[in-house]
């Protein structure tokens, strides 16, 4: 891995203060997260690696009581200003959850639902936006046979890639993964790595994992959190052989506790 | 550096693995100065017992392998405990050949006091330095493992240099003798791969200590100029 950190940042958190009413769930974060790299928050649980990928798609705005304060630059805007349109924000940026959520609809329209909503396509592009999202998400040759039939009689790794079809479909910018594989047996979970690995060379790639050997091989850049603060960041490489800061390593190493 | 992992499993391993390379240091540490002690007494009984607690260097290098590789796929270690199982898995194969240079050593003597040659030039007294200067080395170089003492393993990191010129001393005298009387050819060619193998005795200590540098600060030292340790 190269030692210089890449040049362009898709999204620059700085002093970012995140509540849940009066509890404080991220103290001061500063962070980039740099463009066509997959950034992995590793840390225990409740010390915020969710409560920071929500709030860069604004997620948190669906429950009363949750702000933030701070910035987040995305394309020379700060994303937390009142103004921001939050459906287009999260056209950009796209969630996957930790379990797979697929609609309870077609695979076809499950793909197709998203795209609506943002681009009036004929039914041939249509047909063509759904056959890319799917081969990007790896999914295709899999489905491709059963297009009509409910994307819930899916297997659970083949639903969690229909959701990252779902949501690369919009064309974003930035992926958001909130555990993509915690629920998926180890064949599902080394193809949901693969994807990433491919996904990467288009999208920016963010992702919170409790597996600490998933962040240290699917990503570029580590980031370890502990209580609602960013311990330390650094290359993935380096975190895991060689970590800054003692915190990090008790983590990484399992002296946590 | 072991200890308190949420997993007291796991500390018992990595445990087990550092009190056998220490006892596998032990071990090869007593081989050498034995070595050096029938080379000069020119005890044949001592001479085989060297050559035979090289079996038992062999198989701890063995059962050490294992062991490490055994961690590495239950554990999968990070950080501190990856470079200490690195390490470990690099030390074991220095003392496995300390170990093969002592015996080495060790049939030399018995080699030359088989055929009576001990005695033609003073070939302890030419060996003598390098031998005191190796040992010590090598005892500081297994202490700072035990320690885990980065500061140590730095320290002595110089003393290399000096066994090697010690050797490079050595080689000249024995040729020295050589061209001056064919008849001690022999005993001093024994004599010069006996302080080869001291020297080379030297360099696995040597890398020893580098290795205390790599767990301790996760600094690849090796081939790098000296004194960069410090």
């Amino acid at each position: 891995m190269n030692n210089q950190m890449p040049a362009k940042a898709t999204l620059e958190i700085s002093d970012l203060n995140f509540f849940y009413g009066n509890f404080q769930g991220l103290k001061n974060i500063n962070l980039n997260i740099y463009e066509k790299k997959v950034t992995a928050f590793i840390g225990p649980s409740g010390c915020g690696k969710s409560t920071l990928l929500r709030t860069l798609n604004r997620m948190y705005d669906l429950y009363p009581g949750q702000r933030a304060e701070g910035k987040i630059m995305y394309n020379g805007r700060n994303i937390l200003e009142p103004g921001q349109d939050v459906n287009m924000l999260r056209a950009k940026v796209g969630m996957v959850f930790q379990k797979p959520t697929p609609f309870p609809m077609s695979v076809y329209d499950n793909i197709a639902f998203g795209v609506r909503l943002y681009e009036n396509l004929s039914k041939g592009a249509m047909d063509e936006r759904v056959e890319w999202a799917l081969k990007k998400a790896a999914l295709w040759t899999e489905v491709k046979d059963k297009l009509n039939k409910s994307g819930l009689s899916l297997s659970g790794g083949q639903q969690q890639r229909l959701c990252i079809a779902r949501g690369v479909a919009v064309k974003p910018d930035v992926l958001l993964l909130d555990e993509p594989t915690s629920a998926l047996d180890p064949i599902s979970t080394a193809k949901i790595e693969e994807l990433i690995a491919e996904l990467k060379e288009d999208y920016t790639i963010t992702i919170v994992t409790h597996n600490m050997q998933q962040a240290a091989r699917c990503s570029d850049y580590t980031a370890y959190m502990y209580l609602g603060e960013l311990v330390e960041f650094g290359e993935t490489d380096q975190i895991f052989m060689n970590p800054g800061k003692k915190e990090t390593q008790d983590y990484i190493t399992g002296r946590f506790g | 550096m072991p200890g308190d992992h949420s997993s007291k499993q796991y500390d018992m391993d990595l445990e087990t693995i550092r009190s056998k390379v220490l006892q596998m240091g032990g071990l090869v540490e007593s081989q050498f100065n034995d070595a050096i002690a029938c080379f000069r007494t020119g005890n044949i009984e001592q001479a085989e017992q060297v050559v035979r607690t090289d079996e038992n260097v062999n198989r701890l290098e063995v059962t050490l392998d294992d062991t490490c590789s055994h961690l590495i796929v239950k554990r999968q270690p990070a950080a501190n405990d990856l470079r200490t199982v690195m390490a470990t898995l690099k030390v074991i194969t220095d003392l496995e050949r300390i170990g093969d240079e002592a015996a080495k050593i060790a049939r030399t003597a018995k080699n030359m006091h088989e055929r009576g040659t001990i005695g033609t030039l003073n070939h302890y007294e030419s060996i003598r330095v390098i031998a005191a200067n190796t040992s010590n080395f090598l005892h500081d170089a297994l202490d700072a493992f035990a320690r885990l003492d980065d500061k140590q393993a730095a320290k002595i990191m110089g003393d290399d240099e000096a066994i090697d010129h010690e050797f490079r001393s050595i080689l000249r005298t024995m040729i020295t003798f050589m061209m001056e009387d064919p008849r001690t050819i022999s005993v001093a060619l024994d004599t010069l791969w006996v302080a080869k193998a001291i020297e080379r005795i030297g360099d696995h200590a040597k890398n020893i200590a580098e290795y205390v540098i790599y767990i301790v600060e996760g600094k690849d030292i090796r081939h790098s100029k000296p004194g960069s340790a410090l």
